[in-house]
């Protein structure tokens, strides 16, 4: 696949949102980043090579690696720290040295999250993945998000068909007390950026990509966000990290598949739908 | 004592209504020749707790689920194991979903022989609703802390893939990550390996490779000799994930396709003639090692 054809002035959706996923493990210190699926990939191996030298990272198998692996096929060997097998990520992730940035299939006001099934639970309409390591991650370590599809289908208005992975909803604890290690960092969409740090945990607008407005973000989210005056916009790639991107961590260009068509990061920029 | 049987035999003495274990993860070191075998036989009505891949898709379109306790069934390379999506929606087997480290603390509950371990694990979320039998313990300590009491895992027979192995029973599995296969070898009442080289007895271990060794003996009640047993999942540094068989398992939802696929694969009882079918040991040998 030929690198995607942009200038290096410009950076493209995907860059933009890699960069922004990247964030979330800065100042994190020595803990095990685990970015599941490209993008997310992608970003950790830029948060490593950018700012956090110290996150442990795998190949996705069960080695640490001493440096990012690129995506696609493998050009050289491995550098390996350490191995880390499922039964350590499991002693890993209770202990909670570890931040995840994942993809749910639904989101909630609460930062409830569903992986396994859409609509009845018996029989559902869509049976997707199961709730994997959702329940104990949410309430074991911190984790983010990246939704490359942000609309009211994943954004729901009420709470998600399946709640696997925990969030801030009260009347689901026991006691009614939200646990001490429950922690949900940011969502980084094709949109804007949000958090759950409003008054109660409330669902809040942080950034907004170039040329996306505070309207569109909110008619693409099935519940209310607080938006707080004129939200910033989204921090670019520095040029810095867009080589970092292009030539050390996907010089396959595997980043152009995330979006169709893989837009600029300025949504003004991009051609019309259907072009 | 010679533990050696084929795989017809080992599901011979599976009854029906058993709750089985199935080692392995996802699309790695799954007892796949076992899992033939089962389809080959009239074994029915199981109770299956898996890290689900491939073996959990054909007991599901062969029918032969009544129960299944998972975290996720997954194909890793697809999205979605279509087998596993089609029963599931049809509500064709009763499910008992678990975070997959709840799975674990449940094999591992079994195997200390306690009925539950305490964690954290669950709560705030809907296993516990779709879960009524699961319950909660309040910590005797004093911080009183709510947690999950996550009931033993206790297994019938547990179904094991292993690189090496001897008639006695002693293993090595030689692929960089042992997954939860010891758990489920103490969690069951048997234990029945299927391995990729069959070794004259005591030459599987030497004390460089005894660290790879995820079970003692006494443990097993069954060793099967099926090269390429794992086959389409990987047993590394044998073979890796065979991507194109599984795009050919994924596409046979038709029941003409899964006809033909069932006679292909699923038939043959013999490992020679499976691996023809697969396109022969030079073939499987050569499929690479996974790269994600």
């Amino acid at each position: 696949m030929a690198p995607p054809a942009i200038t290096t002035a410009g950076y493209s959706l995907a860059e933009l949102c890699i960069a922004a996923c990247a964030e979330e493990w800065r100042g994190r210190g020595e803990i095990l980043a685990t970015g599941i699926g490209i993008l997310p990939r992608l970003a950790v191996g830029l948060a490593r090579l950018s700012f956090n030298p110290e996150l442990l990272m795998t190949d996705g198998e069960c080695l640490l690696l001493g440096e990012p692996v690129p995506l696609g096929p493998r050009r050289g060997p491995l550098v390996v720290e350490g191995w880390m097998p499922y039964a350590r990520v499991f002693d890993l992730l209770w202990h909670g040295r570890r931040h995840a940035l994942v993809t749910p299939v639904q989101m909630d006001r609460f930062g409830q999250m569903n992986i396994s099934a859409i609509g009845d639970y018996a029989r559902p309409k869509v049976a997707i993945l199961g709730a994997r390591g959702y329940p104990g991650n949410s309430i074991s370590h911190a984790n983010s998000m990246f939704v490359p599809n942000h609309s009211p289908r994943v954004f729901v208005a009420g709470e998600v068909d399946m709640v696997c992975s925990a969030g801030f909803n009260p009347a689901r604890w026991p006691d009614g007390r939200v646990p001490e290690w429950l922690s949900i960092g940011r969502v980084i969409t094709d949109l804007a950026v949000l958090d759950f740090g409003g008054p109660g945990h409330g669902a809040r607008l942080c950034s907004l990509h170039p040329g996306v407005s505070v309207a569109e973000v909110t008619a693409a989210t099935g519940f209310p966000l607080l938006v707080d005056g004129d939200p910033p916009q989204t921090p670019a790639p520095t040029a810095a990290q867009l080589t970092l991107i292009r030539e050390r961590l996907d010089p396959a260009g595997l980043r152009a598949t995330i979006f169709k068509g893989d837009p600029p990061g300025d949504h003004r920029a991009a051609p019309p739908a259907g072009a | 004592m010679n533990k050696l049987m084929s795989a017809d035999a080992v599901v011979a003495g599976l009854r029906d209504g058993m709750t089985l274990g199935i080692g392995g993860w996802a699309t790695r070191r799954k007892p796949m020749a076992l899992v033939r075998a089962i389809l080959r036989s009239p074994l029915r009505d199981l109770t299956v707790v898996s890290y689900g891949g491939p073996d959990v898709g054909l007991l599901a379109a062969a029918g032969r689920l009544r129960r299944l306790v998972f975290g996720f069934v997954s194909l890793d390379v697809l999205p979605i194991d279509p087998h596993y999506r089609n029963a599931r929606q049809a509500g064709a087997f009763a499910t008992m979903e678990l975070d997959e480290g709840m799975l674990q603390l449940g094999l591992r509950a079994a195997s200390m022989r306690v009925p539950f371990l305490p964690t954290r694990v669950g709560l705030g979320t809907d296993i516990l609703r779709h879960n009524p039998g699961i319950r909660l313990v309040r910590s005797p300590y004093d911080d009183g802390e709510m947690l999950v009491a996550m009931p033993a895992l206790r297994l019938d027979a547990a179904l094991l893939h292993v690189t090496e192995a001897d008639a006695l029973g002693n293993t090595v599995t030689l692929s960089p990550d042992p997954f939860f296969d010891e758990l489920m070898a103490r969690a069951a009442e048997r234990v029945y390996v299927s391995c990729d080289r069959l070794m004259p007895a005591g030459t599987v271990c030497t004390p460089e490779r005894a660290r790879f060794q995820c079970f003692e003996r006494s443990l097993v009640s069954g060793v099967v000799e099926a090269p390429f047993g794992a086959h389409p999942t990987a047993s590394t540094p044998g073979y890796g994930i065979d991507v194109e068989h599984l795009r050919e398992y994924a596409a046979a939802t038709t029941p003409e396709l899964w006809a033909a696929y069932r006679a292909r694969y699923v038939d043959p009882e013999s490992p020679a003639a499976y691996i023809a079918a697969a396109g022969g040991t030079e073939r499987l040998a050569a499929l690479p090692p996974p790269v994600f």
